[in-house]
């Protein structure tokens, strides 16, 4: 426990704001490559798609957060609101880029193509779960969601899990990668899931 | 917000003067990178450049539309032979060896035999084919194709009278092509052709861009180009034709037959469960206002409409 007790000591000194900076790193990247034209001849999916992989390393990082602490006692808890956000923030942006530069607001085929295609429909339930995550994520609503507000939270893992099934089913054949983040997934899953398992196993023995 | 505006439906092939120059024959080789530019200068400037002895018919096939650059021809390429993003190709294909290739001519013909690239490039004079290039992922571009027409080939063979389809394979060598020692699909990449489709006049064996010798990540040495059809259909990197009297299978029909299928024409009406067919983003078309209406056939209804004539094009898609 020394190492972990030493980052969280040193982490204490750490203010959140530094991340929220940190987390514009990859927008600047992004930015860049455009500006470059490092972006590659198809600018838009370019753009598009790191969007996406951004937010889904957001995404997955925040479901890391809860276990790392618990598994090996670093404590990021601090930090997993500004990771939330964050991933929001990016997945906001791809959804933009969609709707702006690649469909250029033909607000109809859009609006067809996300019933008619499962996999932006997928996307687009993950991103009002995502919003609806990120309008509650400020002191005053957990404040005044009380209990309510973890229940509220448990969103996170349908919202996340939509957004890799989205991702996977874009693809025309499921690469590689596509099977690692599937794979990152299920393990975060199973990590949040075994203790609460356990626990409702626990106290339905305790009656008999 | 104003109504879009959208290309107007004026004639897609244009119909140059017998006389008027191919951009290969104007155009010397640096420039190709810089079309942009060189559209701008107009076409008087254009005229001044070209070199009196080089001049030879335009295809009457041709497209008068801008035509993409060669960086972005060469640099965005589904060939999932060398990895599943698109700038996989580029970065990998110079590993393939492409001399020495030959081509296997088998099935109902009636001089079979395994043939030299460069007795196949013989078949018929090299041409210049500016073609709109359409793919299924609803982007596209325009490619100056160099080849000769498929039928031309066809013909020198000698098609039997039975044969109804034409079956064409890519390369199989997993030491060069990393793609084929993952999964997901069936290696080797096969496509198929009608006969009547095959023998269109814009049915190419392409075997350049630009004047230059095809680019190994376009499908190098030679590559089938069927402009009219999603790109998925222009094989690239062709070792084998086989005429046959039965509809050969098709790599992408095999894997999703619900999403690709035999005939894959390009139809903005018949939607994709993936993607919608009705527009299309032309790449090298910038940030804003590169999505564009799709046409009917890709634009190519007059050449190849009437081999559909009573077909439910909804059903054979
Ligand atoms: C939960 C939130 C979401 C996540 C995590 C996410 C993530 C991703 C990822 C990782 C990709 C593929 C990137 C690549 O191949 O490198 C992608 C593609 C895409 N996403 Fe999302 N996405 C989300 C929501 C949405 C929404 C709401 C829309 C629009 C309604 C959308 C539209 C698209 C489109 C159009 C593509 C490209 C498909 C293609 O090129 O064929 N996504 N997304």
């Amino acid at each position: 426990m020394g190492i972990a007790t030493a980052v969280n000591t040193h982490l204490r000194a750490l203010p959140t704001w530094p991340v929220y900076l940190a987390g514009l790193i990859p927008l600047a990247w992004v930015i860049w490559l455009v500006m470059s034209g490092g972006i590659g001849v198809d600018p838009i999916k370019g753009i598009e798609h790191r969007l996406g992989k951004i937010a889904l390393w957001f995404l997955l990082g925040g479901l890391v957060i809860t276990p790392l602490r618990r598994l090996i006692g670093v404590n990021l808890i601090r930090y997993r609101r500004a990771v939330g956000l964050l991933a929001f923030f990016y997945v906001t942006l791809h959804l933009v880029t969609w709707l702006v530069l690649d469909m250029e607001l033909l607000w109809r085929q859009a609006f067809n193509d996300l019933y008619k295609r499962p996999y932006l429909l997928f996307g687009i339930i993950g991103f009002v779960l995502l919003l609806i995550l990120a309008l509650t994520s400020n002191t005053a609503s957990i404040r005044k969601l009380g209990r309510n507000w973890r229940r509220v939270h448990w969103l996170v893992y349908p919202a996340v899990s939509l957004g890799v099934v989205h991702y996977l089913w874009q693809m025309k054949v499921i690469s590689q990668e596509g099977w690692i983040w599937a794979g990152a997934l299920v393990v975060l899953l199973g990590l949040r899931l075994m203790p609460w398992l356990r626990s409702r196993l626990f106290s339905r023995q305790r009656p008999i | 917000m104003p109504p879009k505006t959208r290309q107007p439906n004026a004639p897609l092939i244009r119909s140059r003067k017998p006389d008027a120059l191919g951009w290969a024959d104007v155009t010397p080789k640096a420039q190709f990178l810089n079309r942009r530019q060189l559209m701008a200068a107009g076409a008087a400037g254009l005229g001044a450049i070209a070199a009196p002895g080089l001049l030879k018919a335009a295809s009457p096939y041709s497209t008068d539309a801008e035509a993409n650059t060669l960086k972005e021809i060469t640099s965005y390429n589904n060939f999932y032979e060398f990895g599943w993003d698109k700038g996989d190709p580029a970065a990998i294909a110079d590993q393939l060896t492409t001399d020495p290739w030959s081509i296997e001519i088998a099935g109902m013909v009636d001089k079979p035999g395994t043939y030299d690239i460069a007795d196949i490039t013989k078949t018929a004079p090299i041409e210049e084919r500016i073609y709109r290039f359409r793919c299924v992922e609803a982007w596209s571009m325009v490619i100056p194709w160099n080849g000769f027409q498929l039928s031309a080939l066809l013909d020198r063979v000698g098609v039997q009278s039975g044969a109804k389809y034409v079956a064409f394979q890519t390369l199989l060598r997993p030491d060069e092509m990393p793609g084929q020692r993952a999964g997901g699909i069936d290696w080797p990449y096969v496509e198929g052709l009608r006969l009547d489709e095959a023998m269109n006049p814009l049915t190419l064996l392409a075997t350049g861009i630009y004047g230059e010798p095809m680019p190994n990540q376009n499908g190098a040495p030679i590559r089938l180009v069927v402009p009219w059809k999603y790109g998925f259909k222009s094989i690239k990197s062709i070792v084998k034709i086989t005429l046959t009297d039965t509809q050969p299978p098709t790599t992408w029909n095999i894997l999703q037959p619900r999403e690709y299928g035999f005939y894959a024409n390009v139809n903005p009406t018949v939607d994709h469960p993936r993607w919608s067919q009705a527009t299309e983003r032309r790449i090298g078309g910038g940030l804003f206002g590169a999505r564009q209406e799709t046409f009917m056939f890709n634009g190519y209804g007059d050449e190849v409409a009437d081999m559909y004539a009573g077909m439910d094009l909804a059903k054979n898609y």
